[in-house]
């Protein structure tokens, strides 16, 4: 196995690509990073590892715009992901002026995917390692997407997901809890999702809600909280709930 | 006969713009907006070649908006207008574009302003400004009306005399003209003044 992965052109003799496969190993250690689409509005929830108490926590923002209607989250490598943004920035503002459109939610994940893919297959690079959430709404039909792509440049749309650290958990919880909602239904779920695996509390979860007719906004760290509390109320009530009716038979 | 031409007031810039598109002896159509939004606060009135003022200022608009992307934080509009100018000059001794602009823009730090950027990429920061055979009529009556720190509607008064210097003295004088306005709430358009109406087209 040991002179398979040394260069990612070369298959193994047992069909991996490994130098793809570790990449999905780095994603596997980075931040954990939750997509919730609802009818209306669409969540990204990024896991924030505890600042270091002299840096600028505004300067390291995990969930970034692509277009007015489309953003972008991730896991794994984040000077990657720069890059990645970037052409995928230029590529938003390219599309827009040779066909007067911008784009759509899939075009922009199929240019992100395919560059990816490209990594996996040139001589003398290493694959891209993160997987990116990508978020956004048509142009025209207004309708909202979530898809999500990885380092092998495969991609798909999504209902939930999550990628990163403990994604497996945030998956499970996402596929027992899973409803149709919209507004602020959204946000609490994606939050809900995110606090399986992460340290309860607006500094340690950054969130992004997008709507069609807003755009992308940054949610503040006490409005995180405020709806963190709630959240925790409504656990607290389950509970009570649960424990109450043995009583009263 | 292009014309175009603007002025800073009060908290404002205004530029106005013919709107015939000519090919020869041919006009093509009378409401062609020459004025496109750059972005909420900054208007670019070109005149020129077609192609390359439509190729020219699409190009400067998409990186302009590419730069708000990547950086969080609009351009200024002197870094629009030196941008604009540097591609200009770029271009200039390989495949030059042959179009001159009137960048207006507002910035809550420093306020309105107005940019003459020529086709040969000269940079000037101005009261006011025009381009093509209108300006030696707009410039003449904005000389002897202009004054700093005008309000909307003197500025207007003004555009009008000029509107009407040009229709009344030059001897292909454009019919339509547009007006554009940007100040801190945002650029838009202010009014059409027209003598001549085309039959409704959607807008390219």
């Amino acid at each position: 196995m040991a002179r398979y992965d040394r260069a990612i052109t070369v298959f193994s003799p047992d069909g991996h690509l490994f130098q793809v496969e570790y990449a999905l190993e780095a994603v596997r250690k980075g931040n954990a990073a939750v997509g919730v689409r609802g009818t209306d509005t669409i969540v990204l929830g990024v896991e924030k590892k505890s600042t270091a108490k002299l840096q600028d926590s505004r300067s390291v923002r995990k969930i970034v715009n692509l277009d007015d209607h489309i953003a972008l989250a991730c896991a794994g490598l984040k000077a990657d992901a720069r890059v990645l943004v970037n052409r995928a920035r230029i590529e938003c503002q390219s599309h827009r002026l040779t066909v007067e459109d911008p784009v759509t939610v899939e075009y922009i994940t199929r240019y992100i995917a395919g560059l990816q893919q490209k990594y996996t297959q040139s001589g003398g690079v290493r694959p891209f390692g993160l997987s990116t959430l990508i978020i956004g709404f048509d142009p025209y039909s207004g309708a909202p997407s979530l898809y999500q792509t990885d380092p092998s440049g495969t991609f798909s749309a999504w209902k939930a997901n999550a990628t990163g650290r403990n994604s497996n958990s945030i998956r499970e919880f996402l596929e027992k809890n899973y409803k149709e909602t919209s507004g602020q239904e959204t946000v609490k779920l994606a939050i809900r999702a995110l606090l399986e695996v992460v340290e309860s509390g607006g500094k340690n979860i950054e969130v992004a809600v997008m709507t069609r007719e807003h755009g992308l906004r940054q949610l503040e760290e006490a409005e995180i909280d405020a709806i963190v509390a709630e959240i925790d109320a409504e656990k607290a009530a389950a509970e009570a709930a649960k424990k109450a009716p043995p009583k009263e038979t | 006969m292009e014309c175009v031409f603007g002025m800073v007031g009060e908290g404002f810039a205004v530029v106005a713009a013919d709107t015939s598109a000519v090919h020869s002896i041919l006009v093509h159509k009378s409401n062609e907006d020459k004025i496109m939004v750059l972005d909420s606060h900054k208007l670019i009135a070109a005149s020129g070649e077609p192609g390359d003022r439509v190729q020219f200022t699409e190009y400067i608009q998409k990186n302009v908006a590419l730069y708000q992307f990547r950086n969080g934080i609009p351009l200024t509009t002197a870094a629009a207008a030196n941008f604009t100018r540097g591609e200009l000059a770029t271009a200039l001794r390989k495949n030059p574009y042959s179009v001159n602009i009137l960048l207006a823009g507002y910035d809550k730090e420093t306020g309105p302003s107005l940019y003459y950027i020529d086709y040969i990429a000269t940079l000037h920061k101005v009261d006011k400004g025009a381009f093509g055979y209108g300006s030696y009529f707009s410039l003449s009556t904005m000389d002897r009306h202009y004054h700093s720190r005008m309000s909307v509607e003197e500025a207007i008064d003004l555009v009008d005399k000029c509107i009407i210097e040009i229709r009344s003295r030059l001897v292909v004088a454009p019919p339509n003209f547009v007006i554009k306005i940007v100040d801190k709430d945002g650029a838009r358009e202010y009014a059409w003044r027209e003598t001549v109406k085309d039959a409704d087209v959607a807008a390219a």
